[in-house]
Formats: structure tokens, sequence, C-alpha cells
């Protein structure tokens, strides 16, 4: 028997869970905050870490900022699973047909070479700064604390493995598969890039998860995008008629406008919790901001060569102008 | 102008291999051991990560593509669903006690798989592996909010799913599941991978998703079959990851062998306890049953267990311990189980019942052995008492397992008729246990489960004894969310709101 039930007009018992209607009132709760809020087990954890007895499983307390309510992190993006993966598709669409339209056109070929170079110098390096991101977006996620906080950790690390992919596809498409091999080389031995790795190993000992977050997310990737991708990529090569290399890298532009949306968010909740927060966050971005300009200082010569030092500065000055509107001065 | 260069053609394995481990490096301004510093205490040697034999090839792009389009899916069902009332399409309201033990056991494991594979994602010192982990790690937050997101409707018309949350952390059933999953998660990162990756994934998942979803279809949950449809692709994938990683461990070094072993006697132990819950669903929970649980046995556990097992006979791994244990309890458990939780139902957030003659009849069918002698005449002697009016609840301690966390309901492998339980004695403290397999674990490693949290105890400690308190604490409401389906809420609502969906007044 086929029953028609659309018909039939019920009244719901409830509207939502009880921990949500806790959290927001009995109202019907959006799918942000049912993935999000109170999913990880918070009490009567039953056995300490053998990797590390001194911390709980889910354990608050193995970072410097102290949060009365760790779920107070919000993401304006307001991403779960679905959302994330739906925006990042549409993302990846355009990025192919971006791929897609340089190749069928031959417009690899057709970059000045100098314009090619600078991009293979650059750019293809940097394939490794980001995995180096993804672990430790993948620690802060794993050792961090509260969903709302975490899971765009994990979007993030697998952000900036995608990112460092389409790097190593960048790097193919310029200069096939020696142009990766001599980008690790240089990642390794070149002096230019040595003070840059030398940062992101120095990143991926820290068992903090929220220092880990400033060092990586807030402070080498403040620099890091805008510096690249915005100064380097968008203005100058593209003045020098290598528009071709931006629209390679136009997915890493619009990732960063939309990330540190969510950077600042965080940043500025935490600030606001308390005093102590607020001066934990700025001794961290103030050594780790400064360790990176410095670090970026011979990555960006490579493309501005010098011209760099006032770009670093420029970009330094405006990465101030932004940590200071979450509250945190510098 | 630049003469066109033809590019080299790289084969797939090479192109992965651009994409993902060449992004590694050996790190030079730190020891390795920094970067890496849980890699080592287990004891597992690993010679060479390079070895690794990538389970599958998806760059980020891909994944993005294709976890999209089975999102857009996913949401389109579930949402015509709760528009539609899809949630009177069930058989009937018995049904739900199945979704709503998932959502509150079950549901919190992917999210702790989640958690799990973000640790190992960063743990493992090999590029191929963190990627394919990372890669779970993402997945299993998808599972863990998919089933919140499907059963969320459930929750607005029903009773038993609304504290799921607290029930996770606090309700005693609920830590069978959570002690399994912390257990894991509080283990190195190679037994976390045994543990979850292989044990869970690849040797037991089939014995529950499997019975689970075709119990949804059958039992007209449209929800829940959806978002079992839509996991299927990411499950395939952890399986193969699992099987890889028991082989790499294998494959890397001949001592190996002994800790990867007694892993696995581990957790197969520890995962054939958690599925005893799935038993009672299959054999007693179903309004419209699918298969018996002996049944499901045969198929997941017997013939596919065994094939697994006599593939990797040749790296010199023998079937687990528990295997023949195992074996002798199946026609046992789900009996065992479901009487155990009709007679403690009134701490349960989810309702049982007495089966009916029709009922029975099938389970004598299909447990001919075992369920007239033993079980047929205790449900008689139950329904007596509740037709007097003077039903059967237990609301004495139940013992506990330090183990396995479930109460020592269980009976002696060779003789159903004496009822099983072990001791040990360490450091002046006696510990309880259901079965042989679970003293061995708790013997093997004392000072990890000796820390158990166990939930009857507490509530004793805590809340001096005091019920309601308990039940306050746990978000159970008296009435409501526990006791017998027959006169509960849930019966009432769906009889009366079917009978308004198949009638004109
Ligand atoms: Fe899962
Ligand atoms: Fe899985
Ligand atoms: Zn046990």
């Amino acid at each position: 028997m086929q029953i028609d039930l659309r018909t039939v007009s019920i009244q719901p018992l409830r509207q939502t869970f009880d921990h949500l209607a806790r959290r927001f009132g009995d109202k019907p709760a959006s799918r942000y905050q049912e993935g999000g809020y109170d999913i990880q087990a918070a009490e009567n954890l039953h056995y300490k870490p053998t990797w590390d007895p001194d911390q709980e499983l889910y354990d608050a307390k193995i970072t410097k900022i102290v949060m009365q309510d760790w779920y107070a992190l919000k993401d304006p993006r307001q991403f779960y699973y679905s959302t994330y993966t739906l925006a990042r598709a549409r993302q990846q669409d355009a990025t192919e047909s971006n791929f897609a339209f340089v190749e069928s056109r031959g417009l690899a070929d057709m970059l000045p070479p100098a314009v090619r170079e600078t991009a293979l110098k650059l750019l293809v390096p940097l394939r490794h700064a980001a995995w180096g991101a993804n672990q430790n977006n993948t620690l802060i996620c794993g050792y961090g604390y509260s969903t709302i906080f975490t899971q765009p950790c994990m979007y993030h690390a697998m952000d900036n493995l995608g990112i460092a992919q389409y790097l190593s596809r960048l790097g193919l498409l310029l200069g096939d598969t020696e142009a990766l091999d001599e980008g690790k080389a240089a990642w390794l031995e070149d002096s230019a890039w040595q003070p840059l790795r030398r940062y992101v190993e120095d990143t991926l000992v820290l068992r903090d998860p929220f220092e880990a977050f400033v060092a990586q997310n807030v402070a080498l990737d403040g620099l890091l995008y805008p510096l690249v991708y915005a100064r380097i990529v968008d203005d100058t090569l593209s003045a020098q008629g290598g528009s071709a290399v931006a629209m390679l890298t136009q997915f890493m532009t619009d990732w960063f406008d939309e990330t540190k949306k969510w950077v600042d968010a965080v940043l500025k909740v935490a600030a606001a919790e308390s005093d102590n927060n607020r001066a934990v966050l700025q001794d961290w971005i103030r050594a780790w901001s400064t360790r990176a300009a410095s670090a970026l200082l011979p990555v960006v010569e490579i493309a501005l060569g010098a011209q760099a030092d006032d770009a670093v500065g420029e970009q330094l000055a405006d990465f101030r102008a932004r940590i200071q509107k979450t509250g945190i001065t510098l | 102008m630049d003469m066109k260069v033809a590019k080299k053609k790289l084969g797939l394995k090479e192109k992965y291999r651009l994409m993902t481990r060449d992004l590694g490096w050996e790190p030079t301004y730190r020891a390795k051991d920094e970067v890496f510093p849980y890699v080592n205490y287990e004891g597992i040697k690993v010679h060479d990560w390079d070895k690794w034999e990538d389970p599958f090839r998806l760059t980020m792009d891909s994944y993005w593509k294709y976890q999209a389009e089975k999102e857009r899916k996913f949401y389109a069902i579930i949402d015509a669903h709760a528009q539609n009332n899809g949630h009177l399409n069930i058989t009937d309201a018995r049904y739900l006690s199945a979704l709503k033990i998932f959502l509150q056991a079950i549901s919190p494991g992917e999210y702790a798989a989640h958690k799990g594979f973000a640790r190992v994602g960063r743990e493992f010192p090999g590029v191929g592996t963190q990627v394919a982990c990372q890669m779970q790690a993402i997945d299993e937050i998808r599972h863990a909010q998919t089933q919140i997101h499907a059963l969320s409707n459930y929750n607005k018309y029903y009773d038993g799913f609304h504290a799921f949350a607290d029930a996770r952390d606090r309700i005693w059933y609920t830590s069978v599941a959570r002690s399994f999953f912390d257990d894991a998660m509080s283990a190195g990162p190679f037994e976390f991978m045994i543990a979850i990756g292989f044990s869970f994934e690849y040797v037991l998942t089939n014995l529950l998703f499997v019975p689970f979803m075709s119990g949804a279809a059958y039992n007209g949950d449209m929800a829940t079959v959806t978002f079992g449809f839509s996991a299927q692709s990411d499950e395939a994938r952890h399986m193969t990851l699992g099987l890889e990683c028991i082989k790499f461990m294998l494959e890397q070094d001949p001592d190996n062998l002994p800790i990867v072993q007694g892993w696995l006697d581990k957790w197969f132990w520890r995962g054939f306890r958690v599925l005893g819950l799935v038993s009672t669903m299959m054999d007693y929970m179903l309004p419209k049953r699918v298969m018996s649980w002996r049944e499901a046995w045969e198929i997941y556990g017997v013939e596919n267990g065994g094939a697994l097992f006599k593939d990797l006979a040749r790296y010199g791994v023998r079937p687990p311990k528990g295997w023949d244990d195992a074996e002798k309890a199946i026609d046992h458990m789900s009996h065992q189980f479901m009487l155990g939780l009709y007679q403690w139902s009134f701490g349960t957030s989810f309702h049982s019942w007495i089966p009916s003659d029709e009922d029975m009849d099938w389970l004598s069918a299909k447990y001919p052995t075992t369920f007239d002698k033993y079980y047929r005449p205790r449900w008689d002697h139950i329904r007596k008492l509740a037709v007097a009016g003077t039903p059967f609840k237990n609301f004495g301690l139940a013992k506990l397992c330090q183990t396995c966390q479930l109460p020592v309901v269980f009976t002696e492998p060779d003789d159903a008729t004496m009822s099983c339980h072990r001791e040990t004695e360490y450091k002046g403290e006696k510990y309880h246990f259901c079965s042989d397999g679970c003293q061995h674990i708790f013997d093997n490693e004392p000072e990890k489960y000796v820390q158990a949290w166990l939930p009857m105890p507490s509530l004793f400690q805590e809340l001096n004894g005091d019920i309601g308190a308990w039940m306050n604490w746990v978000g159970l409401r008296d009435g409501e969310d526990n006791g017998d389906y027959s006169g509960s809420r849930d019966q009432r609502n769906f009889d009366q709101w079917r009978g308004m969906a198949t009638s004109n007044t």
C-alpha cells in the first residue's frame, strides 16, 4: 500500500538535541551546529594515552591558551564536511578550467622565459612548505580541543595538501619533472630557502596546538600568501606578461582571502577571552611573524630582487594592522 | 619563441608519487625523533617507508569532486525524507531502538576514528601513509555528521535520541563502544591502525554495517539507508588502507609479527564484544528481520574472515586467539544480551520488549540447538510476570567486565548452563571479567585497564544509588525514553500518526 505521508501534519515533540537546546534554545538547529557542537567526548575518558601519560585523551591543557568554552571559536564560514566539500569542489572546477585554458592555448610556452624561470624558482619549492602546513594543521585537528575549533583545521590540512598538489602540477606544466627535482633540491640546499625550511621544521616540533596554529596559519601563511600570490604573482609577474601563472595560482589567492576570515575570527575570540590569552597570543605572533618575515625575505628576493626588503616591510605593516583588528597589539 | 617541448608521459603511480610522497623531506634542522616522537615506543620496526604501497591514489582535486557529488545526493534525499514525513514509512517504531543505540554508541565512534586518524596522519613518518590516514580522518568526520544529520529528524518525533551526547559520556551501555575507541586512541599509532584500520574496518565492519543497512532497507528507513550507501565507497578505501597497513608492518621486519599477532588477538575480541549489540539488533530489534546473527556470522565472519586469515597465513599470522570462543558464543549472545537489556530497561535510552510468539518461533527456527532449550523458558517466565502485572525489573548493580564493560551476562563457552565469570587480583584489588578473552587483555596491560571508568560503580559512589539523579545526569527521561516498548509514547504516537495517514479521520 502506498500512502501519502506528506498530507499528515504532526507536531514535533522537540526541535533539537538536548546539548544544542542548552546552548541555543529549543529551536531547529543548523547543520553546522548539529555537526560541530559537543560531538567530541568530554567526560569519563577511560585511559591515559600510552604515548604521553601526562595528557588526557582529549586535553584542553596541552596549550597555553585557556578557554572556558572551546566551542566559542566559531568558524564564520560555518563549514562542516558538506559545505566545505561543496565549496572546494566548485573551486577545483574553476582551477581545472584555468589549467585547461593555459594548456590548450599553449600559454605556458608563450611565457617570457624570465617570468617562467621566476615562477618555477619561486613557486615549486613552496610545495614543500605547503606540506609542512598540512602537517601542522593535521596536528591541530588531532590534538586540539573541541570540534568547532578542530574540524576547520582538518579541512585546512587537506587544502594545504591540495595547494601542494596544484603547485606540483604547475611545476610539471611549466617545467616538467626536472622542475620538481630542482625545486626540491633548492628547498633542501639553496641558501635562499634555508631560513624558511628551518622555520617550517621548527614548527613541526611544536606540540601546543594553538601555537602551531599561530606559527603556521597566522604568522607564516599570513605573510607568505599575500606576498607570493598577490604581490608577486598577481601584480609583478602579470605585469611582465605572466598572467597565465596567475591563472594557475588563483585557487591560492581566493583560498587565502576566504580562510583568513576564519583565522581572524579564532584569534579575536581567543584574545577577547582573557588578558592572559591576549598576552600569550601577542608573544607568539610577534616572535613567529618576525621570524617568518626574515625567512621570507630571501624567497621574495627571487622575484623582486632589491625591492624585496620594501615589499616584506610593507607586508609586515599590513599584517600588523590586520592583527590589530583582532584585538591583539603587536 | 620557445619550441614546444613534449612533456614526459607520467604513469599513474609516478604521478601520484610526485603529488604525495615527493612533498616530504628528511628534516635536518630538527631531529626526526622530535618531529615524529611516538613512532618507536611500540617496538614496530620500519626500515623503509618508501615500500608502502598506496592503497588508493586520490589527489585532493578528485577527492573534492567525488565527495561533493555524494554529498549533494545525500542531503537531497534526507531533506526530502524530512519534508515528507519519511519517518512514518518505517515498519513500526520498535525499529527505532536500533537507531538510538547507533546514535548514542556508534556515531561517537566515527568521531573518535576521525580524531584518531588525524593523529596517526601526523605521527607516521611516511608521507604515503600519512596522506591515506588523513583522508580517512576527514571521511570519518563526514560519517559522524551525516549520521547525526540523518537521524536529526527522528529526534524531533521520537524519544531516546535527544540526549545522545550526554549518553555517549555517561550512560552505562555506551561505555562499551566508548572504551573500545578510547582504548585504540590511547594506544600508539601502529596499534591504532591494527585496532581501527584493520580489525574494525576490515574484519568487523561488514558485520556491523551490512546487517545495519539492510535492516534499515527492510524496515523502510530511507535516511539510514542513504547514509550507509553514501559511506560505502569511503569504507572501501578504509578497508584497503587497513589491509595495506598490516601487510606493511609484517613485511618490514619479522620481529613485528608477534606484536601484530598480539594486537590481532586483542582487537578481535574487543571488537567481537562490541558487536554483541548488533547481534541483538538483528535477532530482536528489527520488526522485519533480514537474517539472523548466526547467518550473518557465517557469511561475514566465517567465510570472509576465514579467507582473510588464510591469506595472511603466509606472513605467519594465525587466526585471532578468541576465534573459537566467538564461534561458541554465536548461538547464545543475542539472547543473553536481550534478556539483559530487558531487565535493565529502566536504565536504557531505548525501548526493549518481550518477543511475541511469532518472534520466538522465528528464533527457535534460527537457533534450533539453543533457543528452545535455554532462552524460550526464560522469556515465558518474564512474560508471565508481565501479564500478572509484576514485570521483571532488575535494579541491582550489574557487575561489569573491567575490559569490555559489558555486564557479565555470558555463559561458559562449553556449558550454557554455567555463567562465565573470571577474576584477576592486581595490586590488592579484584577485577571482574566476562570471558577469558577479556581477562587476557587485562593481564597484558593491567596498568591501562585499571584506569577504566566503570559507569555502574560510579553511579553508586557519586550519586549514592539515587536512580532519579542518575537519570537526570545521563539525560534519560523516565517513562519516555526507557522501559518496555509496549505502552510507550513512541508506540502511541507512531500508531496515531500512521493512522492519520491511512484513514480519513
Ligand atoms: Fe566511518
Ligand atoms: Fe571507516
Ligand atoms: Zn568482557
